[in-house]
């Protein structure tokens, strides 16, 4: 893995693509599908991007915040998204986009290191699963293209595991040592002291790396590239991309906002670069937890649970949001502070994925989810 | 931890790669004692008291001679003076950057480590900070020549050796303090000047270095005190009136002209007037007084029993101070037998030299670079010398345990493991260093790792070598 990282971050990018060419080139491929799996890490606000406006309760209970749509793309009667996100607007009234609101995974606590942990792992608890659900995914591919990337100087949690995937990092991205972030969350999990502090570490490291850096141009050569890397036949089918920067304990307006304009222009970036293959990609955006209802003091909002996530390609059925809708009354709030998860991001993905590639949700939801026993994989995505 | 891994990570500087375990831990400890040398090689050839003064003293004159042709001429600013004074400025950095080294490379290679910590425990209770020019330039030399011979023999020959140093007089500013009725006191009253007394430094000997804060000395003492201490200075460094003082550059010495004549009366006892020797018998009254002993155990014991140490544990070894009238190796035998400090899991977050050093030894790293290692260990945030107050760093883990600073480890034993040769398996060093302490999840982690050089990374920030 070293070697073939090495080679890949050295290299051009042609030759970063060229590397899959051995194996298949003159391979008739089975599928043309592609995915990416963007994660927010850092708990991105659901609230704050697909805008419950229309909740009786939402302009009491957001303050200051409450004004954050004027200007976004109404989706329906209840839900206005957030007005940076224009790109993902035009995806929405073509049909490609399609929000989940008030999903979660199954972890329930507030740390992004163990939340994080379950959304990547798949597993019911942090640390549960060593490895990614993203990894597992690949075992239901055909063989040949079977071929994952991370956009990343270091392979992710969700992608690791017994399938080789390789990482490709682009220079303004956080530096190698990533993964040894990752291996020494191993080693805090069960030292209380230390625990908390590496979160804190982790969480101060994720607010210099985001999305928001230099207007959204980093975000989007992000996304450029990744469609470079996925766009051959004989390209990546499967990318993870990173971002950082969701943690909006303070000044979430502006800070939220420059995120979304981040990731709107990494959305645009890989549609526009994949071009026809448009048509038979996939991109998921999800989060590890949401945030909490209320504004705090320093007008922005600390962890909560559920989020929203969202789908987009040119197969998804999209011009809809899926949910079974809470509301955000003070009763009918999680732990009376959070906004209620009443579906199931492990169904969400599972069926995402099912109906993406043409496959069983029996089978998916079990190789990607194994611990998740009550989730039903949502039906009719793409 | 076993009896073994106490010995070596929490009374010593934690296990060097490849050395033999102690067969016996308490005897390993009790038996450097005897085999401590106060001037192994990296110290021997650090620059000396001699060297710095020098370049400090330059500095002061390139200083005053910028300054003089600054009021003749119209300030020009590639004027050759200023860039003498800079050249001496750099000269001064250099020669405390050079004595950091000194100190690191001593504890990385010794086989003494149990006495080398209490060097730096001492050098720590006696602070003195770097931030001021000249005391950058003696702070090595404050070490090694005033604690370092001393760390073995008496509290009291410490304590005089501390405060005679020229880095302690400039720091607490007691090389400029002037008695009023001294015969410089009286000159510059009749023409009209302000010269006087500076209590810094007898305020800090008692508060810091002695009895402990608010342990029944007052302001009178204090006063008293610090006029006992005129005259008390530097010979060649200093600025302002000291710097007329003639005399070798950087020695201590005693100028009579600055000297407040009179007995003084100190926590209720009667200091004849004696010139040098009057504050002098202050300090040997300090140095076996019960306050004393008191503070010192307190100390002592929560840099090896825990934050917050066990009391019979302070009891032990205030017994043992007093019992010895203050004869160090004493007390430390008395801690090395106390069971208090022998609790089987770590009780200490360690600082971030202390992280360094035991990082270096764990590698087998023969010296740090030169030059590097002071910039090296002020990036994991604890500037050698430089705790920025005479009351040292802090030994508790809430100064030390910080979510940044994790951070800063973690990078750094990722460049630190990069780069060293390592001859042992970061499996078997860890095995090695914590014995039956080490626990699954460390040596999982160091097992699964990609690289030989992530392993040993792993294991320099593991949870076991973050603390002793």
């Amino acid at each position: 893995m070293m070697d073939r990282r090495n080679l890949l971050r050295t290299g051009a990018i042609g030759a970063a693509a060229a590397l899959f060419a051995p194996r298949i080139a003159f391979a008739a491929a089975p599928t043309d599908k592609r995915f990416v799996f963007i994660i927010q890490r850092g708990a991105a606000d659901g609230l704050g991007i697909v805008v419950p406006v229309g909740d009786p309760a939402f302009a009491g209970q957001r303050g200051v915040l409450a004004d954050i749509a004027e200007g976004g793309l109404k989706l329906d009667s209840t839900f206005t998204l957030h007005p940076m996100l224009a790109e993902t607007g035009k995806l929405y009234g073509a049909k490609q986009a399609l929000f989940a609101h008030a999903v979660a995974s199954p972890y329930r606590e507030r740390s992004h290191f163990d939340g994080q942990n379950v959304l990547e792992s798949g597993g019911k608890g942090p640390y549960a699963l060593k490895d990614g659900w993203l990894n597992r995914m690949l075992a239901l591919l055909p063989e040949a293209d079977a071929r994952a990337l991370a956009i990343a100087a270091a392979i992710p949690l969700a992608l690791r595991g017994t399938r080789e995937v390789a990482s490709y990092a682009p220079s303004n991205l956080p530096d190698a040592s990533d993964d040894l972030l990752q291996r020494v969350s191993m080693l805090y999990q069960g030292d209380a002291q230390l625990h908390g502090l590496w979160e804190q570490a982790l969480a101060t490291r994720t607010l210099t790396g985001d999305l928001a850096a230099d207007n959204g141009r980093n975000a989007a050569a992000t996304g450029a590239l990744a469609a470079r890397l996925m766009a051959p036949a004989n390209g990546a089918r499967i990318a993870m991309i990173e971002t950082g920067g969701w943690d909006t304990h303070s000044g979430q307006k502006a800070r939220l906002g420059a995120q979304l304009r981040g990731l709107d222009a990494m959305i645009g970036a890989i549609r526009t670069g994949l071009g026809a293959e448009w048509a038979n990609t996939m991109v998921l955006v999800a989060t590890e937890f949401g945030r909490t209802v209320a504004v705090n003091g320093t007008n922005g909002t600390d962890h909560g649970t559920a989020s929203a996530a969202m789908l987009l390609g040119g197969g998804v059925k999209g011009g809809r949001v899926i949910a079974d809708w809470p509301g955000l009354a003070q009763a009918s709030l999680y732990e009376g502070r959070d906004l209620r998860p009443t579906g199931d991001l492990d169904g969400f993905i599972a069926g995402a994925v099912a109906a993406h590639f043409g496959l069983e949700p029996a089978r998916v939801l079990p190789t990607l989810f194994p611990q998740s026993t009550a989730a039903q994989p949502v039906e009719g995505l793409a | 931890m076993d009896a073994t891994a106490i010995a070596r990570n929490r009374f010593g500087l934690g296990a060097r790669a490849g050395e033999a375990a102690p067969r016996d831990a308490k005897a390993w400890l009790l038996d450097q004692l005897a085999r401590f040398d106060s001037r192994p090689a990296p110290i021997a050839n650090a620059p000396g008291r001699a060297e710095a003064a020098g370049e400090i003293a330059e500095f002061y004159r390139t200083r005053r001679a910028e300054r003089r042709e600054r009021r003749m001429e119209a300030a020009d600013d590639a004027s050759p003076q200023m860039e003498a004074r800079r050249a001496e400025r750099r000269d001064v950095r250099d020669i405390y950057a050079q004595s950091v080294a000194a100190r690191a490379n001593a504890a990385l290679a010794t086989d003494t480590p149990f006495v080398e910590r209490l060097v730096h425990f001492w050098s720590n209770h006696f602070a003195i900070s770097a931030d001021k020019l000249p005391v950058a330039g003696l702070a090595g030399d404050f070490e090694f020549s005033a604690i370092r011979p001393h760390v073995l023999g008496r509290f009291a020959d410490m304590l005089g050796a501390v405060e005679r140093h020229p880095a302690m007089l400039v720091f607490l500013d007691q090389a400029q303090s002037i008695g009023p009725n001294s015969r410089a006191g009286t000159r510059a009253a009749g023409r009209g000047r302000k010269r006087g007394l500076n209590e810094n430094l007898a305020r800090e000997i008692m508060e810091l270095h002695t009895l402990g804060v608010r342990t029944g000395y007052g302001q009178a003492d204090v006063t008293e005190f610090a006029r006992a201490m005129t005259g008390w200075t530097v010979g060649g460094i200093g600025r302002g009136v000291a710097r007329r003082i003639d005399g070798e550059p950087g020695a201590f010495l005693f100028a009579p002209q600055f000297h407040e004549p009179g007995t003084r009366t100190i926590l209720g006892k009667s200091f004849a007037q004696g010139g040098e020797a009057q504050a002098q018998a202050v300090l040997a009254m300090l140095a076996t007084h019960p306050a004393t002993a008191r503070h010192i155990a307190t100390k002592l014991a929560r840099h090896f029993a825990g934050d917050a140490p066990p009391a019979t544990l302070v009891a032990k070894l205030e017994a043992a101070f007093l019992r010895s009238g203050g004869d160090l190796p004493t007390v430390y035998r008395a801690l090395v037998d106390a069971p208090e400090a022998w609790a089987a899991e770590p009780v200490k977050f360690k600082t971030p030299w202390e992280w360094a050093v035991s990082a270096g030894r764990a590698v087998g790293a023969e010296s740090f670079p030169a030059g590097n290692v002071a910039g090296f260990i002020t990036q994991l945030g604890q500037a050698v010398w430089r705790p920025g107050s005479p009351a040292g760093f802090d030994d508790i883990a809430a100064s030390w345990a910080g979510s940044d600073a994790i951070m800063r480890r973690v990078e750094a034993a990722g460049r630190f493991a990069g780069r060293a040769r390592m001859e042992q398996d970061a499996r078997t060093l860890a095995a090695s260093l914590f014995g039956d302490g080490l626990s699954e999840t460390t040596g999982t982690g160091i097992a699964r790792a990609e690289s030989p050089a992530q392993g040993l990374a792993l294991l320099l920030v593991s949870p076991e070598f973050m603390r002793r």
